[in-house]
């Protein structure tokens, strides 16, 4: 066994957990959080959306199955840092090509172990996503939570342009910008049938590669990017993707998407759909400790069928503030549309109206906390989701949202039927 | 989508008699439905032919039908109570074949009754390997590459396109039963012969062997708006070629990346869907090629399993419960998650702990069987461990086997074969988890540890850092042991034993240092969300961890202590007591806790009482458990010996012992001290001794004469009991079969040889005594009484001998100063009663006497023991009519364990029981016969061979049978006798006569009912080989004379059509139950 190297976590309200370090030397601050989901740790360290962040996975054995580049969600590690209750020495599965350990290190990655995750997660969740800061190095308590108090917070915070490309490049074509392991693209389509402009904000891989299986040609582009640049590359829709910090921040991404709107469809995911949300006129605002896991339930309200879904946000749109309710749109009823558990029991989607836009439909609503999952702008062939159908880690349940977001760019309105043909459109 | 309204009343069939295969995991399901079915204001009608179930309980159903699980008596219950539906998917794989058959004869239809969670086609589909592989191309999946047989020739023709090895599965039988791994052509033939035998309609399936693969079960659930929720995944830790009843599983897989669980989940719900499961839960099995992660599918089971319910136990997530309601119309989005009260049961559980799942043997019952695990199921129970990581699980897991073992050794108790030692690692077997740690302890490889074995290195990597952390113990002095240590050594999941075994310390002394470290354990909570969400539901393990959040009460509180796995000599019997406790303190105003640690059970429901444990059954984790809660008491003496032999430790431990002293259990069970009470009370025992040596032995022998009943003094179902008829037959018993010491000394009895042997179950609250029942068996005295049939009220004996018996059990109970439950054995010979043994503590027949008379006795026992007074409860008089007969009988294992002999004796080897009730005993025997073999003999020829004893007392059974149209068969000796007697008779040759002979004629099927008594050890005789035929070929096979009587009169009673049905709530009356 190793030498067992101490690590400290700090939060911001005092509390301190002791662990083992099981990456790199070194000190990290950023937004304690926690991921409940049970395979796919490789998949969440990858995740950009996770900048500025330190990730509590909840499962307790991690590194189980090693690290293998085809798995990676991006080029790298851009959380701060990991805490787990046990990290792996060993790898196995055939498809391993490095301890999770040896990852840390190649990555540079501050993670502990040893930690008791589930006190951990209990406090969050009573006390809410915190600041913290995780240390190897400065191992005195009052020292780490001055140094968590100070750290800078998400709130207000556009984390976009560091995880992001900073040129363009088309999947599958050309190799991403700064890999170090080789890229597993998925199957790219010899002759696509769509053009798809990515705005990458930290987009995962998996996205990427669900795009391409679905027919298109994906070119990724920087998240600065014009709409009339954009434009130019002559797409037949345009893709908002995940993406770390405070959507309200990222002010010139929902602008662009603004101009777009209405001009090509428009697809967008987690960051995406609050940028989708946030261009039709409504606010966002931050949950207490957010939904990161690969079993949250979700109802489509247009089929009545709950998909388990993969998340992993800490924000959250308010379907209400868009505008006022359409009940000749909603089935005729009069009910609040703040309340959407009431929704969820009427089995109706509402429709709101959009000073700009016209008629937004809430499409999805998480089951759990009655939280907004899903919008679509009947009139601006637009549509977006909360959570990830892309999974990666998690459920593919969600996965025909490629297929609407194809059949929207083919004409078609009727497209959030799920395969199976139980639940029929309203 | 609401409840449907359109159905009203609900027919549930459950699983019988515990099997090997088909345990209480489906008393568990089939209470939980029945509760939520009737909470939900529908009517619920039940059959099952297994009285120590909680759901036979007469408040568990509107109309509860204690009777076999045939489609014949089904109809009848069918044509009197007319139900709209009938759910067949929780009662195991019973359940399920009598529910097709119903449908299948036109019955269903004839009386309207609508199948619900799963339709015939879909059951087909599921259980029929052609339909499903077909089934499984459809949807793009793969299935290990096979073909079916139905003769040798068609078996040789597919192995010469798939090659050796082949697995062999035949057709439509439990738990894979006459199955196996055939390696060359010899053991081809072998098992190929046997499984078409087996095999309803002669078809066995030849496939590919993917030995050595990974495998995986994944739980689903589906309702009929086709949500689907993995609701858990389940990884072995045997690779493929283990039944996975017989391996080792660990929850939530392990090592799959999320790519290859997604696949998996993928295919699971396209499985459901192709398949065709509307609602419900399912159960799907896969196989991972470890070298390029090639998945091909199993099998799927379309009910709710075994592996349902260690899942629902593992996370939290009630799947029989909830296949239930999707039954009758809901949607898991309308499902409240039991656990939070505030989330849908429509998602998919985190768990943020790891669940190991250990089978538990009992071969050592069954001399003579192969002990190689393969893919046909010998386990008899399981244990369930919950801790943060794998090793704390592992070690959790192998201390709550009841083996004696406390930890996967370095507990002082480990031993291995040397010569054969790497023949253990390769060839699965139970001790194989034991020899992969020494193996590693010697400084093997975890590369060649998990080559020789094909365990997942993950897991035996895991298991090398437990062993690494053993090492830096061993030889240490405990004081040198720092208290980072000691805490790191308890996570990864060392008892205070091990610990105290490397050290060189004690238990207790371990238990001090830690207490002085302040290395305490916290109690962590399971809650299907991985803390997501705020538990309301108060479900617990133990764990080494900063927080603890067991969040103790201030109410007056109980703790129950459950019994541990499943074995033989302690089944489904004593955890229905312990629920009845629950249910009955919880009644009274009391918390109540439950701690056990097997997952197939009613008590580690965790709506069974306020607060669940899952932990094992040692002093160390029952004594956390005591020292977090304060309880008022702990009930000690409901769960067998498991919670019985923790007594005086937790007393000594100041902990309050609640009801029957340990010290007044101990008179009963020194013998001395015993044998004094019993002279006080004027009580005749038969003579007995006790001997250190061989020379004792004889010379107690010779003092008290032959024939006696010899065994170790200390003894769990009658292990090591034979009964010995001559000096040599002792001398070998002792020189062979026991290590006798004085710390291990030799009892021995006079046994009273055609004795009838009688069971009493009381309940005494230290004033008065209360008669629960009086049980007459059928067996004389001498064959285990549990695995004895036995009739409430008795049949034979004269009301004086039973007014004698209850007036010793009285005396018995007051002297003794038992509160609460109390058993006493009887034997009567010659109008004289003899006391055999006294357990002041609950019984094997408790759940029967309560079945059979309808008073709760274990309720009324533990209300006495919180304090109630008997005289307070308003209890039916003793001596009332009952005015029918119940019969219990045994059902054994001999099937699954093919060479062992299937003769009864003094130890005990049923796996469980059923009941029959009727108003004459012939007709409740007859019952009771037919729940178990599903059928009788009704002509066709009977075989009799008879030992000299009873050559005298068959002539008027053979007669009977003549008469009833059977042809009669004899060896020569017994045939001399008939013959002598004026019975019809004809010859056949002995096995050692020539050919052909009796075992032909069994094997030919010629044979449809057998009857050979033995006398004395006889091994691999003439009687040996025809039991173990009949055995084979599942022809009738009666060992006892008195089980032959019942047995004809029984025949007699089914011809003469006598056999209708009752319900329990008409059984009693006015009655009992409240």
């Amino acid at each position: 066994m190793n030498a067992r190297r101490p690590a400290l976590l700090a939060l911001e309200d005092g509390t301190v957990f002791e662990g083992v370090a099981c990456g790199v030397d070194g000190e990290a601050a950023g937004e304690i959080v926690f991921n409940t989901s049970m395979a796919g740790y490789q998949e969440v360290f990858t995740d950009p959306s996770y900048a500025g962040q330190i990730v509590t996975m909840t499962m307790p054995h991690i590194g189980n199955y090693g690290v293998n580049a085809a798995d990676m969600e991006s080029r790298g590690v851009f959380a701060a840092g990991f805490v787990m209750r046990r990290c792996s020495e060993t790898a196995s599965n055939w498809r391993a090509e490095m301890t999770l350990r040896e990852f840390f290190e190649r990555f540079s990655v501050v993670a502990a172990e040893g930690i008791d995750t589930r006190r951990l997660t209990k406090h969050v969740r009573e006390a809410g996503a915190m600041r913290s800061v995780l240390s190897t190095v400065d191992l005195d308590p009052a020292s780490l939570v001055e140094k968590a108090r100070s750290s800078p917070g998400l709130i207000g915070r556009d984390l976009v342009a560091e995880v992001a490309v900073r040129e363009r490049f088309t999947w599958g074509a050309e190799v991403p910008p700064d890999c170090e392991l080789p890229v597993d693209t998925g199957v790219v389509p010899v002759r696509p049938k769509h053009r798809v402009v990515a705005f990458d904000s930290g987009i995962k891989w998996n996205i990427l590669r669900r795009l391409t299986e679905a027919g298109c040609e994906v070119i990724v582009v920087p998240p600065t990017t014009s709409a009339e640049e954009a434009l130019a590359l002559e797409p037949d829709g345009v893709f908002f993707a995940n993406g770390p910090g405070d959507p309200a921040a990222v002010t010139y991404l929902y602008g662009t998407l603004r101009e777009i709107l209405g001009r090509v469809p428009v697809f967008g995911i987690c960051l995406g759909h609050q940028m989708l949300s946030l261009a039709l006129g409504c606010s966002t605002y931050k949950l207490k400790y957010g939904h990161r896991g690969g079993n949250q339930p979700v109802k489509n309200l247009l089929t009545g069928r709950v998909e388990i879904t993969s998340q992993n946000h800490g924000f959250c749109v308010d379907f209400g503030s868009i505008g006022r309710l359409l009940p000749e749109e909603s089935g005729g009823l009069v009910l609040d549309p703040n309340d959407l558990g009431a929704w969820v029991r009427a089995g109706v989607a509402p429709v709101v109206a959009s000073e700009r836009f016209g008629r937004v439909q809430l499409t999805h609503v998480n089951l759990n906390d009655m939280t907004v999952e899903g919008v679509r702008a009947l009139d601006q062939r637009a549509f977006s989701v909360q959570y990830h159908p892309e999974a990666a880690p998690g459920p593919h349940d969600a996965q025909y949202l490629f297929g609407s977001f194809v059949r929207l760019m083919e004409g078609e309105t009727d497209v959030f039927a799920m395969p199976g043909g139980v639940g029929k459109e309203a | 989508m609401p409840r449907r309204d359109d159905i009203h009343k609900i027919l549930l069939i459950g699983s019988g008699p515990i099997v090997i295969g088909q345990a209480c995991e489906f008393d568990y399901s089939g209470a939980q439905a029945c509760k939520v079915l009737r909470e939900d204001g529908y009517e619920v009608v039940l059959v099952n032919s297994n009285p120590a179930t909680i759901m036979t309980d007469p408040e568990f159903a509107d109309r509860t039908y204690v009777e076999p699980i045939t489609p014949a008596f089904v109809e009848q219950v069918i044509a009197r109570e007319r139900p709209d539906a009938l759910l067949p998917t929780l009662g195991g794989q019973t359940g399920l074949n009598c529910a097709v058959a119903l449908a299948e004869a036109g019955v269903l239809d004839r009386y309207g009754v609508e199948l619900i969670g799963a339709k015939v086609e879909v059951i087909k589909k599921g259980e029929d390997r052609r339909l499903f592989a077909e089934a499984m191309a459809r949807i793009g999946l793969e299935t290990p590459r096979s073909g079916y047989a139905y003769s040798l020739a068609d078996a040789e023709e597919i192995v010469a396109s798939i090659g050796f090895p082949v697995v062999v599965r035949p057709s439509f039988t439990l738990g894979g039963a006459g199955g196996g791994i055939a390696y060359n052509v010899d053991e081809l033939r072998d098992i190929v012969t046997h499984g078409l035998a087996l095999s309803p309609i002669g078809e066995v399936l030849i496939e590919e062997s993917i030995l050595g693969w990974k495998e995986f079960e994944m739980e689903v659930m589906r309702d009929r708006n086709d949500n689907c929720v993995i609701v858990c995944s389940i990884e072995n830790f045997d690779a493929m070629g283990v039944h996975t009843g017989d391996s080792i599983t660990v929850a939530p897989a392990q090592t799959l990346t999320d790519r290859e669980y997604q696949q998996m989940r993928d295919a699971s719900i396209a499985i459901m869907r192709e398949i065709g499961v509307e609602t419900g839960g399912s159960n799907v099995q896969f196989a991972i090629n470890p070298a390029d992660g090639r998945m091909v599918v199993i099998e799927m089971n379309p009910r709710v399993s075994r592996s349902s319910a260690l899942a629902s136990k593992a996370t939290g997530f009630p799947i029989a419960k909830f296949a239930a309601k999707l039954a009758v119309g809901y949607t898991l989005d309308e499902i409240p998650n039991d656990i939070t009260k505030k989330t849908p049961a429509c998602f998919e559980p985190s768990i943020d702990y790891t669940v190991v799942k250990v089978p538990r043997f009992a071969f050592e019952k069954f001399p003579g069987t192969d002990t190689t695990l393969t893919t046909r199921m010998k386990s008899v129970g399981e244990v369930m461990a919950i801790g943060r990581t794998f090793p704390e699980a592992l070690g959790k897991a192998f201390r709550s086997l009841e083996n004696g073992r406390m930890g996967l050794g370095a507990d002082g108790k480990d031993a291995f074969d040397e010569e054969r030692f790497d023949r253990y690692l390769v060839a699965p077997n139970e001790k194989r988890p034991l020899y992969m740690a020494e193996a590693l302890r010697r400084g093997r490889s975890v590369e060649e540890v998990a080559a020789l074995t094909h365990v997942d290195p993950w897991f035996v990597e895991q298991m090398a850092e437990a062993v690494r952390y053993e090492a830096l113990l061993r030889g240490r002095a405990l004081d040198e042991v720092s208290a980072e240590a000691l805490r790191e050594a308890k996570r990864y999941g060392l008892s205070d034993a091990q610990i105290a075994h490397l050290t060189g310390s004690t238990e207790a002394v371990v238990r001090a240092r830690r207490e002085t470290l302040d290395v305490k354990p916290t109690f962590k909570a399971v809650d299907t969300c991985a803390a997501e969400f705020a538990a309301e539901t108060p479900y617990y393990y133990k764990t080494y961890e900063d927080e603890d959040e067991s969040a103790p009460s201030s109410r007056r509180k109980i703790v129950i202590l459950g019994a541990g796995p499943n074995r033989i000599g302690q089944g489904i019997e004593f955890d229905y007591c312990c629920v009845h406790a629950a249910y009955a303190l919880s009644e009274m105003g009391f918390e109540t806790i439950m701690v056990n640690c097997n997952p197939e059970t009613v008590s580690t429901d965790y709506d069974t009482s306020d607060k669940l444990y899952f932990e094992p059954l040692t002093f160390e984790d029952v004594m956390d458990i005591c020292e977090r809660e304060r309880p008022e008491g702990v009930l000690v003496t409901f769960g067998g010996q498991t919670p019985l032999k923790l007594a005086h430790a937790l007393e000594d431990a100041g902990v309050p012992i609640l009801g029957t002293k340990p010290e007044a259990i101990d008179l009963a069970e020194d013998r001395k001290r015993f044998a004094a009470v019993l002279d006080e009370l004027g009580i005749a025992y038969p003579p007995a001794g006790t001997a250190t040596t061989l020379d004792e032995a004889l010379e107690v022998a010779h003092r008290i004469g032959y024939p006696l009943l010899v065994r170790p003094s200390y003894v769990l179902g009658g292990r090591g009991m034979v009964i010995a008829y001559s000096d040599e037959y002792l001398r070998r018993y002792i020189e062979e079969a026991t290590a006798v010491s004085p710390d291990h000394p030799v009892l021995l009895d006079r046994f009273l040889e055609g004795a009838i042997e009688v069971d009493v179950d009381a309940v005494c609250d230290g004033e008065s005594v209360y008669i629960g029942g009086v049980m007459e068996h059928i067996e004389e005295a001498g064959i285990h009484s549990g695995d004895s049939a036995c009739c409430i009220p008795p049949f034979s004996l004269g009301t004086e001998t039973v007014e004698r018996i209850k007036a010793h059990a009285r005396a018995l109970a007051l002297r003794l100063g038992v509160v609460g439950l109390m058993n006493v054995q009887f034997a009567v010979k010659d109008e004289q009663v003899y006391v055999l043994e006294v357990n002041p503590r609950a019984s094997r027949t408790v759940p029967f006497v309560s079945k059979a008379t309808g008073v709760p006795l274990a309720k009324v026992a533990a209300r006495v023991m919180a304090g109630q007074r008997l005289a307070e409860m308003g209890l039916p008089p003793e001596d009332r009519e009952l005015g029918r007969f119940c019969v219990k009988e045994a059902v054994m294992p001999f099937g699954r364990f093919p060479g062992t002999d299937s003769v009864l004796g003094p130890e005990m080897k049923s796996t469980g029981e059923v009941m029959g009730v009727a108003e004459d005993f012939p007709s409740a025997y007859a019952k009771s016969q037919l729940a178990i073999d599903y059928s009788l003999p009704d002509g066709g020829t009977a075989f009799i061979s008879v030992c000299d004893r009873d050559k005298r007392a068959i002539v008027p059974v053979a007669r009977h049978l003549h008469q009833l149209g059977f042809r009669i068969l004899s060896t020569s000796g017994t045939a001399r006798a008939l013959k002598a007697a004026g019975v019809p008779v004809e010859v056949v040759l002995k096995v050692h006569e020539g050919r052909p002979n009796v075992v032909d004629a069994i094997k030919n099927g010629e044979i449809s009912l057998v009857i050979n008594t033995p006398f004395g050890r006889e091994t691999r005789s003439d009687g040996y080989h025809i039991r173990t035929a009949a055995v084979q070929h599942g022809v009738t096979n009666i060992t006892t004379l008195q089980a032959a009587q019942a047995v004809v009169q029984a025949i007699e009673a089914m011809k003469a059509g006598r056999l209708s049905v009752i319900a329990l709530q008409d059984m009693y009356g006015d009655g009992a139950l409240r």
